[in-house]
């Protein structure tokens, strides 16, 4: 027997079209802090989710040991009653039921069926005793902050006797002091026996409390490493987690950037329900001809602000300046938006770019109608001739302009939502995500059209994930985190360890930047 | 028994509907639009099922007719729906805004001797208002629409209690009631046929082929591929047919009846704005997908409050259509009314979670329901056993709507 109490050999996971994961190797040793880390897309999450068995055995390959026993988990309750437990990154709590409740919602302590209420309450108290938590368990889980609610995740894992416990960014919404009692919390179950494996994007908590670590890209672990034994340092991680080589992935484009298009200044927005702040402070703007990138992990505010600037499709109490060409505008709502040349591209294109069960010449020109109407119809015909020359430019690959959306591939979807906004003639252009799920041929596709819209004088704004892409495309680069603009970068100083470095040092630099504007 | 099987997989007929071109465009037409062409086969294969049941009594011309003055108050409700329903909503209050209407109008020409047509359009414009009131809570307040107009049915059923303080009044004048009673007149005098009925079908006839030639010469001059001329053709005759023989059998007994005058209208004007506006578009766009329509720049919270108050209006024709043929204001009337027209709509074709179906949809569909309580009732059979056929029928047809969608994917 070894000292491991985990290790998952060669593992291989496909899904179509892409190699999410790629002959995975990894060991955690009994009562240690396992840090995963990698940018967003890199494969953790995957992961992790084969190692809990949401991807059953079979679905993927290699193998499995936990405990040196071998694991063929057909679900999730399989792998809990082994003792591995996982906290997702969005809490899977039910708001309207109390703490209680949830600690042992699937679980109960019942007999014949009915629920032992004394005995649940009281192991409740137990349990949140162990995670540092004094709260009446019958208090509803949408009466305690967002800290509170992990720690009860944490609670309601530990329920289940837990040997493994895994937390997928468990830091990501909690505030400072939240953040650290939960740290402490994991050094101290650790303490008492428990593993844990935690993915994280803050590097400076990884430092502080794993023993050690795993740095995992494009689906390959690129190494482990014992944080004492190897001095593991914040940029060497950094280096690891970017270090691929910028191959020509991208059409090249000689940028010809002119006046002045689209300019916001002191953009601050609330969140739409709660009571806070999303953006604050930022000032970003776009030149005809130029493509500009934000970068930023998924939350950090990128798809908020660009929302928030097409009229005001996203928060509340919006306020700031936006110039239009130099002449300040204020759009009241989305037609507006539209109306003065802004087209906003989504992330989700199935949920929000495209209606599914409309065909594709019903979605391109859904935005525009008004450019086909005659008297007081639509004039079909011409829709049709209007159509075929966007799906021709754009390459779309289809049995007939009638197909339904749902049934195209992603990177036709995408090119049916690019031809969308194309049909409004727009002057300014924001892409959330532009390439997200899309195969590697048909996102050189889409980086052509992009560069195709610079070339005729648009002004275009990526917002991606992915660092080689905001680089490989990008005139100059902006880097949000937690709301704010971090960092400027041009193309003569940017590099993904730059961009990295402005990502993951958020605290300290937002700090700064907070005392310098007061 | 293998033997005989594969005799007749080789027999020249079987052959024939395998190789043949024309039969493989009919099929692939066939497929493409089973939803539609499955709806008017049901409606034909029940009539004809009644036909056989009544000894031919359901198809005379007096009951032809009386399916247009029985059923027109609910077909009217069931356009106005399906426009609800393509938004993936519902409307329960239209019975009860129906009542409403019927109510005032009662008032106002019964009890205060107003002229009928100024109290109709007042009773419209009450009808307006109540949807504007349904789509003000429904589009800005956001309260869901299963809400607000369940609190509308109670509402309006309310209103129309006080209103009428429980009893019923009549007669109305004879102008209004003829809305519901009378029949087109005849300008070419004829005596045992309506010469008009049967001059409308025919230029009806010519307009609809004149329409598919213009709009076939369109598409070949923009180049675009055409469906063969044979089909066009069949298609024309068919409908000319089906035209003509309905007007016919209109025309041997008293002609239009005027309500269809007002259901046709309507009828004709939905479907062109659902098919043929930019508003159309719209609503179908929403409906599919509410959250990417809106960031398409369609003015959703505008579009639910238009669609609302524009049930209310349809409402309050149905209303006016009921009162008239009733020849009073009930309390009572308007009951149940929307579940017919909700089940029409269903029946027709349309998705319950929106973006699907169609105005001639939730006409047929409500045409089906309308076929089956007359065929039964002229099989002595009770309203008791009308409802458990039409629940039946409610779901069989949906279920056959989920059954082609899966196999379709």
């Amino acid at each position: 027997m070894s000292d491991y109490i985990l290790e998952m050999k060669n593992i291989v996971k496909i899904f179509p079209g892409v190699k999410a994961l790629d002959n995975v190797n990894i060991q955690v040793k009994s009562g240690e802090i396992h840090a995963l880390v990698g940018e967003n897309g890199a494969g953790k999450s995957t992961l992790m989710k084969v190692l809990s068995g949401v991807y059953p055995h079979g679905t993927y390959e290699g193998k499995i040991f936990f405990n040196g026993e071998e694991c063929l988990f057909k679900n999730i309750k399989d792998s809990e009653s082994k003792g591995i437990g996982i906290i997702h990154q969005e809490l899977a709590l039910v708001m309207y039921l109390s703490i209680a409740e949830n600690i042992f919602l699937g679980n109960e302590n019942a007999k014949r069926g009915i629920i032992n209420w004394d005995e649940t309450n009281r192991k409740t108290i137990d349990l949140l005793k162990r995670v540092g938590l004094s709260e009446d368990p019958t208090n509803l889980i949408k009466n305690i902050g967002v800290g509170k609610q992990q720690l009860v995740e944490i609670a309601k894992a530990l329920s289940k006797d837990i040997k493994l416990l895994i937390l997928d960014e468990p830091t990501s919404a909690l505030n400072d002091e939240d953040s650290q009692n939960l740290l402490n919390l994991i050094v101290e179950l650790k303490e008492h026996g428990v593993t844990s494996i935690i993915i994280s994007h803050k590097l400076k908590e990884v430092e502080a409390i794993s023993d050690s670590i795993t740095i995992i890209r494009d689906g390959e672990v690129i190494e482990s490493l014992d944080m004492k034994k190897d001095h593991v340092t914040e940029d060497r991680i950094i280096k690891s987690m970017v270090g691929r080589e910028l191959t020509n992935l991208f059409p090249e484009r000689k940028a010809k950037i002119g006046d002045m298009m689209l300019e916001v200044k002191n953009w601050n927005v609330d969140h739409p329900m709660y009571d806070r702040k999303i953006l604050k402070d930022v000032h970003i703007n776009v030149r005809a001809g130029e493509v500009v990138g934000i970068a930023g992990l998924m939350g950090a505010g990128r798809t908020e602000l660009a929302r928030s600037m097409f009229g005001k499709s996203y928060g509340k109490n919006i306020t700031g300046e936006m110039y239009l060409k130099g002449k300040k505008v204020n759009f009241k709502d989305i037609p507006d938006a539209i109306k003065h040349g802004l087209a906003y591209v989504t992330e989700d294109r199935k949920n929000l770019g495209l209606v599914l069960i409309n065909d594709i010449k019903r979605n391109v020109t859904l935005s525009n109608l008004k450019k086909l109407k005659k008297n007081l119809t639509i004039d079909e015909n011409k829709e049709i001739v209007e159509v075929e020359k966007h799906v021709k430019s754009m390459n779309i690959k289809c049995s007939s302009i009638q197909q339904f959306t749902r049934d195209l591939s992603g990177g036709n979807q995408q090119k049916v939502v690019l031809s969308k906004w194309m049909f409004t003639d727009p002057e300014v252009l924001i892409l959330d995500e532009p390439t997200r799920g899309i195969d590697v041929g048909a996102k050189y596709e889409i980086y052509t059209i992009i560069n195709e819209l610079a070339q005729a004088g648009k002004a275009v704004i990526v917002i991606s994930s992915e660092l080689p892409e905001i680089i490989g495309m990008s005139d100059r680069v902006y880097v949000v985190s937690e709301g704010e603009i971090t960092a400027e970068l041009t193309k003569d100083n940017v590099s993904q360890e730059e961009i990295m470095k402005h990502i993951v040092s958020v605290r300290k630099e937002g700090n700064q930047h907070a005392k310098s504007t007061n | 028994m293998q033997n005989l099987l594969t005799k007749f997989k080789e027999s020249k007929v079987v052959q024939f509907f395998k190789t043949n071109e024309q039969v493989q465009i009919l099929k692939s037409l066939l497929k493409g639009n089973i939803r539609q062409y499955g709806m008017i086969l049901a409606l034909i294969l029940i009539m004809i099922f009644f036909a056989i049941t009544t000894n031919g009594v359901s198809l005379v011309p007096l009951n032809i007719t009386n399916l247009l003055l029985q059923n027109g108050h609910i077909l009217i409700l069931a356009v106005g729906m399906l426009i609800v329903i393509l938004t993936g909503n519902i409307d329960l209050s239209v019975g009860s805004v129906a009542a409403f209407v019927g109510a005032i109008a009662g008032i106002m020409m019964i009890k205060n001797d107003y002229n009928w047509i100024i109290s109709s359009i007042a009773a419209l414009g009450v009808g307006i208002a109540a949807g504007a009131w349904n789509g003000f809570w429904i589009a800005y307040v956001k309260v869901p629409p299963f809400i607000v107009t369940l609190g509308g049915m109670l509402l309006f059923r309310g209103l129309t209690l006080v209103v009428l303080k429980g009893a019923s009044l009549g007669p109305f004048p004879d102008e209004f009631n003829n809305i519901s009673s009378g029949f087109l007149p005849d300008i070419f005098g004829g005596t045992t046929l309506h010469i008009l009925t049967i001059v409308i079908g025919i230029v009806f006839g010519i307009g609809y082929v004149i329409s598919v030639i213009l709009a076939r010469r369109k598409k070949i001059r923009y180049n675009f591929e055409v469906s063969p001329l044979w089909v066009t053709i069949l298609t024309s005759i068919f409908v000319i047919v089906a035209i003509n023989l309905f007007t016919f059998t209109l025309a041997r007994y008293r002609g239009f009846p005027n309500i269809s005058l007002i259901l046709f209208a309507v009828i004709i004007i939905y479907a062109f704005i659902t098919r043929k506006t930019i508003f159309g578009r719209h609503i179908y766009a929403m409906g599919g997908n509410y959250e990417a329509a809106k960031l398409s720049g369609v003015k959703t919270k505008r579009m639910m409050f238009l669609i609302y108050t524009n049930m209310g209006l349809l409402s309050a024709v149905s209303g006016l259509v009921y009162a008239a043929r009733l020849n009073s204001s009930t309390p009572k009337a308007g009951n149940l009314f929307e579940l017919d027209a909700i089940a029409a709509a269903f029946i027709g074709g349309a998705s319950a979670s929106g973006g699907v179906g169609t105005v001639i949809g939730a006409v047929i569909g409500g045409l089906v329901m309308g076929v089956i309580n007359n065929g039964m009732s002229l099989m002595s059979l009770g309203i008791d056993w009308q409802q458990v056929v039409k629940g039946l029928v409610l779901l069989l047809a949906v279920w056959f709507d989920i059954a082609t969608k899966n196999r379709s994917k």
